[in-house]
């Protein structure tokens, strides 16, 4: 496959922003700045890049509880993101929802989703919408090889096969479920079965690939905007984390966890593959690198900085208007 | 102004709103029926009760979706098709399936404007029926609207005539808020006076169903005509009954409640759901708050037990609140 240096570079900023941003809460969680629970995306930046590099504002997406990679990936500001995570006026969700419900509706991003298999009903009415109005957008659902065992993600593939909904489905299989293993908790190994079994297209690609991704969504939105309906990539990505930031994960071998980031760093493959092509060298990335560092600096200060949420903010939203 | 039923109320509130507006879209389960059938037959169905027939003639089936038996994809996909733009009005056929797919009214729809920080706008509708009366035993026969209450985002509505249900529906369709709509199949028969035209009843208002000075009734949907059966026979006796139909339990016209309560200092709420932590016990917990000191009797709930519904009609007839038990309510606190 050929791309431009403009997609490889742009493709490469947002995993370096996801990497280095949730390398960077998990220090800020751990020391106590950041309250609540926090579930973090290291190892599976391709599936959420390679994914939305096919996307622009218009179209939408829908997440799970591991949703800043997505949230990055769709192109939310790193500033919002990181204050809403504090908990601060200035969040994306004016500090209101937190690193489990973060949402940016202004990049189509409809939400992180703290309920397993939450988000896939949502999105196929993301895909009606874009239909029923016929905007050629269409609606991503990131979902989880743990969700894959929800009935709401089967009740939604079957509904965007019987309407010929512009929806894609995304599983993206990082082998557990908490800290049940997908090879215990699934009664198929291949995911992407389970979903050409609904009647539409389904493929398991290597998640830690961009370019297997890249590839794969991209026959999937262009089949999707054309009308010809959903399809369900299973994207097969390592965990290089626990379940949660904190999480002792007893639950599997030290060996089998450095070997994750040794043979399985999405970022590192990348950057092999692009400077063996002789499309960058290592002092370009190094440049990346650095641009990141400095993004993800300015927005733990900005964070830091913004105001608390005022108390009134406790009553206000629930309703546009409750009458 | 002609005489309509319950049923065709709101057939025409659907129906005017999908003219008015061409985001409103009807999702649900045999809303139009007879996709894939081999009679050729299109509104086969026009929805289970046929409240819904005529619509796909009108509106094609872009905009009147019949769906597969999937409850949580139904709530979820118009959910999702509310949040970007569209104006849907989802079909719950019977309330009682909440309990496959609460998650994304409750947990998702309901909570996108606060937890998105009030960047989100769910202008959802679900409809669905309530209430028991057809020996449809436990599983199609409950009123859980007081679940829904509970729910904060939820706007709940419940109307208990034609009229109320035609302009409570078309308020709920023009609302940004995600709103539950329950329709007590009982009184899909019933007619009344209906506008033609188009015309809204707002959220929050009671409506004064009779007036009264010696004990207030609150009853809701179905039970509202049954208070009205005890009031008439109160009346002989000598005792005037204030009855009120909040009609919406959220927002609920707090005000119109302690108002009347002010003047009669007796209460009296009927409700046909179960009784603990219900919407009985909602308003007795209101009247008890804050307006303890006009009371001039102990407050009375005639609600059905804490049972499921029954199948035999005996036994049904047993559950559903009765102008028999309101009678002997209000005569006990009126004596």
């Amino acid at each position: 496959m050929q791309l431009s240096r403009n997609i490889l570079s742009d493709a490469y900023l947002r995993m370096q922003r996801i990497r280095t941003f949730e390398e960077r809460i998990i220090l800020e969680f751990s020391s106590g700045e950041i309250p609540g629970f926090m579930h973090v995306y290291l190892g599976q930046e391709a599936s959420g890049v390679g994914t939305c590099m096919h996307l622009s504002d218009e179209d939408y997406i829908g997440s799970t509880h591991r949703g800043h990679g997505h949230c990055i990936a769709k192109g939310s500001e790193l500033k919002a993101m990181m204050a809403e995570l504090y908990g601060k006026a200035d969040g994306l969700c004016r500090g209101k929802g937190g690193s489990m419900h973060i949402a940016d509706l202004s990049k189509g991003m409809l939400g992180a989703n703290a309920i397993v298999g939450g988000s896939p009903p949502l999105v196929i009415g993301a895909a009606l919408t874009a239909k029923t109005r016929k905007s050629g957008k269409v609606a991503v659902a990131f979902t989880g090889d743990g969700a894959s065992n929800q009935g709401t993600v089967f009740e939604a593939m079957n509904m965007a096969v019987v309407l010929k909904l512009p929806a894609i489905f995304i599983i993206e299989n990082n082998g557990f479920g908490e800290g049940t293993s997908a090879t215990y908790a699934c009664g198929t190994q291949d995911l992407a079965a389970r979903a050409a079994a609904f009647g539409m297209p389904g493929q398991s690609v290597d998640g830690t690939d961009f370019f297997a991704v890249y590839e794969a969504v991209g026959e999937a939105v262009e089949r999707a905007r054309a009308g010809g309906g959903p399809s369900t990539i299973e994207t097969r990505c390592p965990r290089f984390t626990g379940h949660f930031v904190g999480d002792p994960q007893l639950y599997r071998s030290k060996e089998e966890l450095a070997a994750l980031r040794r043979d399985g760093d999405p970022i590192a493959l990348f950057r092999r593959r692009v400077t063996e092509a002789g499309l960058f060298d290592a002092t370009d990335f190094d440049a990346l690198d650095l641009s990141v560092a400095a993004e993800v600096e300015d927005a733990v200060q900005f964070a830091r900085e913004a105001p608390v949420p005022d108390e009134a903010e406790l009553l206000a939203d629930v309703y546009i208007s409750y009458r | 102004m002609t005489k309509k039923s319950f049923r065709e109320a709101i057939n025409e509130a659907l129906s005017q709103e999908m003219e008015r507006c061409p985001d409103v879209v009807i999702i649900g389960e045999d809303v139009a029926g007879g996709e894939g059938g081999s009679s050729g037959v299109e509104d086969a169905f026009g929805g289970v009760m046929g409240v819904t027939k005529g619509l796909l003639p009108r509106f094609g089936r872009d905009r009147v979706i019949d769906t597969p038996i999937s409850e949580s994809a139904i709530m979820g996909m118009a959910a999702g098709a509310a949040m970007t733009g569209l104006r849907p009005v989802a079909e719950l056929m019977f309330s009682d399936f909440l309990g496959v797919c609460f998650d994304q009214i409750y947990n998702q729809a309901a909570k996108f404007r606060y937890m998105f920080g009030g960047h989100a706008r769910t202008p959802l509708v679900v409809r669905s029926m309530i209430g028991a009366g057809f020996s449809a035993a436990a599983q199609h026969s409950q009123s859980p609207y007081s679940i829904f209450t509970h729910v904060p985002g939820l706007k709940v509505v419940i109307p208990s005539n034609a009229y109320d249900a035609k302009g409570l529906l078309a308020q709920a369709i023009r609302d940004d808020d995600p709103v539950v709509f329950f329709e007590h199949k009982m009184l899909y028969e019933m007619i009344d006076e209906v506008p033609d035209e188009s015309y809204v009843i707002p959220f929050g208002e009671a409506n004064f169903v009779r007036e009264g000075d010696d004990v207030t009734i609150v009853a809701f949907a179905r039970m509202v005509h049954i208070a009205a059966e005890a009031a008439d026979i109160l009346e002989k006796d000598g005792i005037s009954v204030d009855l009120i139909d909040p009609r919406t339990t959220s927002p609920l016209d707090e005000e119109s409640i302690l108002e009347s309560v002010g003047r009669t200092g007796r209460l009296v709420v009927v409700d046909e759901g179960n009784p603990r932590c219900g919407l009985a016990t909602d308003i007795a917990a209101l009247v008890a708050e804050k307006a303890f000191h006009s009371l001039k009797a102990p407050i009375r709930m005639v609600t059905a037990p804490h049972t499921p519904v029954p199948f035999a009609p005996i036994l049904e007839a047993a559950y559903i609140p009765s102008a028999a038990k309101v009678l002997a309510a209000v005569r006990e606190i009126c004596a």
